[in-house]
């Protein structure tokens, strides 16, 4: 198969997947490429696939120029950097990296709330810095109890729901539809959603009825006690509104795994004791990264082999 | 106004006394108030201009009771001074601090923190177990320092999910931690000195094979002459080079000289530590590791569980000077 031409859009910072990828396909590191223009003309007769992530994917104009392309497998599993219609009208298929990397996700989720609410991080700094010999830090709030709001019950958010459970927290959701077999209270709006929880999760696939879902009106009724948890995507979150909200106290505080614009994550938070920021680890395991690699080769060889997608969207 | 004068007429010898050797921290953030009542008053022997000798020995035969917290241990030679104590109530999860024996000896009871600190302590033992697997404050440091955009994509974590927890002490704050693992997909074990009989869990009574079956151990025991530096150079030994440790129990629970050398040459892979041996001192070479979280001993600080104790506490004294049962005496196990 070493004829077939994979182009990797993202780039190529995973050895694992690299790997095995060299080892089936020739590879093409988009990134690499000194003019990536140039390199996609060069090889466009040879790409018969595409290897995206969370932040580079295939929109319509890469699809444009590549005419023999086939099948786009991403390292993820948000498409929001895919764009699927052209995929459908172009009969190209689509692949991502569900299930597992759901309880890293959902972990992660918690993981936040918890450094939020129990400011692991800023006491960690305090520790660190040598305050402690000084003075006793500060009282910090209990999680357990605290009443947890997700937005999107899929198999992430419900992942996150049945781990919340287990610290107590009662749980409500927001979704498009209600959903019938679910035990925890449905709200029919995000804002209501945020009114009546202490801490507001952003679980849901992004897309533009989505788009900044968490404007400054959510911001302001999960309120100056409320927390925000965001392990979607940047865009769910309207981000200057964000930091104003924090900046003023009408937000309480906030666990943000993902960023408008990754790696870029505003400055003014920097400062803020009552926010964890991470860059964008909501997979990022040895165990998890491997299963999704393995997951977009096996997608990439049932393709090629003419069998069965294993995970297929389009 | 009101209140003073009240004070005043409570001054009489007609209220028993209850010992307050030091302020505890509850009550230094809560206030005094919190803890007041109209079975009983406290005696501040800081308030006093005597010596604290003099004073105890003034005051012997009304103090009923003692408050203790880590700051000012409950002692034999204490208790010798006092022999009207029948009473002695801990103000905070640990009673490491009271001669346990010595007041069975005397036929004291003494009062732990029940399980008001349970739910924050496990919540804080899991937090720091995640930190460390996720390396969330490693990685929190790396964003504020501007290396996500300067160097890309931080190092890859541990999942949680799946890995083998050994709880080493199993008793509110432990059995609280092994239900939220669980949810994690956590595999739990334990080593406590007797077997439950209520829990499944694998019971090992061998602390170096629970290390040497386990992914991580978590610290949630009470010191005690048995558990001193019971987190030896075996103990790491078996626990291994991918192991991990939390602390949330009490900082000599583990040799820590040697859990230093460990996380310095790798022979363990990180650590998430709540205690030390000599608080507020940690040694030098921990600040300076990635693979570990440092915690300054706030596992329970929160203010739903300092109200929750102060209630506790107001309950026990209560019931002490009422003749009803105590509310969470320590039992002889």
């Amino acid at each position: 198969m070493e004829s077939i031409g994979v182009l990797m859009t993202c780039p190529p910072n995973f050895p694992y997947l690299v790997e095995e990828l060299e080892k089936r396909f020739t590879l093409y590191k988009l990134q690499n490429a000194p003019d990536k223009t140039h390199f996609i003309n060069s090889h466009k007769n040879s790409i018969r696939a595409v290897v995206g992530n969370a932040g580079f994917g295939a929109d319509a104009e890469l699809i444009d120029q590549l005419p023999k392309l086939e099948i786009v497998s991403s390292f993820s599993v948000g498409l929001d950097k895919v764009d699927l219609p052209k995929c459908k009208e172009k009969r190209i298929r689509v692949t991502n990296t569900p299930d597992v990397l759901t309880n890293d996700v959902a972990d992660l989720a918690i993981g936040l709330m918890l450094a939020v609410l129990r400011r692991l991080c800023e006491s960690d700094r305090y520790v660190r810095s040598g305050k402690w010999k000084k003075g006793d830090y500060k009282l910090t709030t209990k999680f357990t109890g605290k009443s947890v709001g997700i937005i999107g019950l899929g198999r992430i958010g419900m992942a996150i729901a049945t781990r919340a459970e287990a610290f107590s927290c009662p749980i409500s959701y927001y979704a498009r539809t209600e959903k019938p077999d679910v035990k925890y209270r449905y709200y029919p709006s995000v804002i209501e959603l945020a009114a009546n929880c202490q801490i507001l999760v952003v679980a849901c696939a992004l897309t533009e009825e989505t788009h900044h879902i968490v404007n400054r009106e959510v911001m302001n009724a999960l309120g100056p006690k409320g927390v925000l948890i965001n392990i979607g995507r940047g865009p769910h979150v309207d981000e200057p509104e964000l930091v104003s909200a924090l900046l003023e106290g009408r937000l309480g505080g906030a666990g943000l795994d993902v960023f408008e614009d990754e790696p870029n994550v505003p400055e003014p938070l920097f400062g803020l004791e009552n926010v964890v920021l991470l860059p964008h680890v909501g997979s990022g395991t040895v165990e998890t990264r491997k299963a999704m690699a393995d997951l977009v080769v096996g997608n990439l060889e049932a393709h090629f082999f003419k069998k069965p997608l294993l995970t297929p969207v389009v | 106004m009101e209140n003073k004068d009240h004070n005043q007429n409570h001054q009489s010898e007609d209220l028993p006394q209850v010992l307050l050797l030091k302020p505890t921290p509850v009550m230094a953030v809560l206030g005094e108030h919190q803890f007041s009542s109209n079975k009983y008053q406290f005696l501040k022997a800081w308030e006093s201009p005597l010596p604290l000798y003099q004073f105890l020995t003034k005051y012997a035969n009304s103090i009923q009771a003692i408050l203790c917290s880590g700051a000012a241990p409950v002692t034999d030679d204490l208790l010798q001074l006092l022999p009207s104590v029948r009473l002695v109530v801990a103000a905070s999860a640990g009673t490491n601090h009271i001669d346990l024996m010595a007041c069975c000896r005397r036929g004291i009871s003494v009062t732990n923190a029940g399980n008001v600190f349970s739910d924050d302590g496990a919540d804080a033992a899991v937090g720091l177990l995640f930190d460390i697997l996720r390396k969330i404050s490693a990685a929190d440091r790396y964003v504020r320092q501007g290396l996500w955009v300067k160097k890309g994509d931080y190092a890859l974590g541990s999942k949680l999910g799946g890995k083998r927890i050994g709880i080493v002490g199993l008793g509110g704050i432990g059995l609280q931690v092994a239900k939220r693992l669980e949810a994690f997909g956590c595999i739990i074990s334990y080593n406590s000195r007797k077997k439950k009989t209520f829990v499944s869990y694998p019971f090992y009574s061998n602390i170096c094979e629970l290390a040497a079956d386990s992914d991580a151990l978590i610290i949630c025991c009470a010191l005690t002459d048995q558990t001193r530096h019971m987190i030896n150079k075996e103990v790491l030994s078996a626990l291994g080079k991918e192991g991990f440790i939390v602390n949330i129990g009490r900082g000599a629970i583990i040799d820590e000289k040697e859990l230093v050398r460990c996380l310095v040459e790798g022979e363990i892979a990180g650590a998430g530590l709540d205690v030390f041996e000599k608080e507020p001192d940690i040694p030098k070479q921990l600040l300076e590791l990635e693979n570990v979280v440092l915690s300054p001993h706030k596992a329970v600080f929160t203010p739903e569980s300092f109200l929750a104790l102060s209630e506790l506490v107001v309950g026990n004294l209560e019931a002490f000077f009422s003749n009803l049962p105590l509310l969470s005496p320590v039992m002889d196990e």
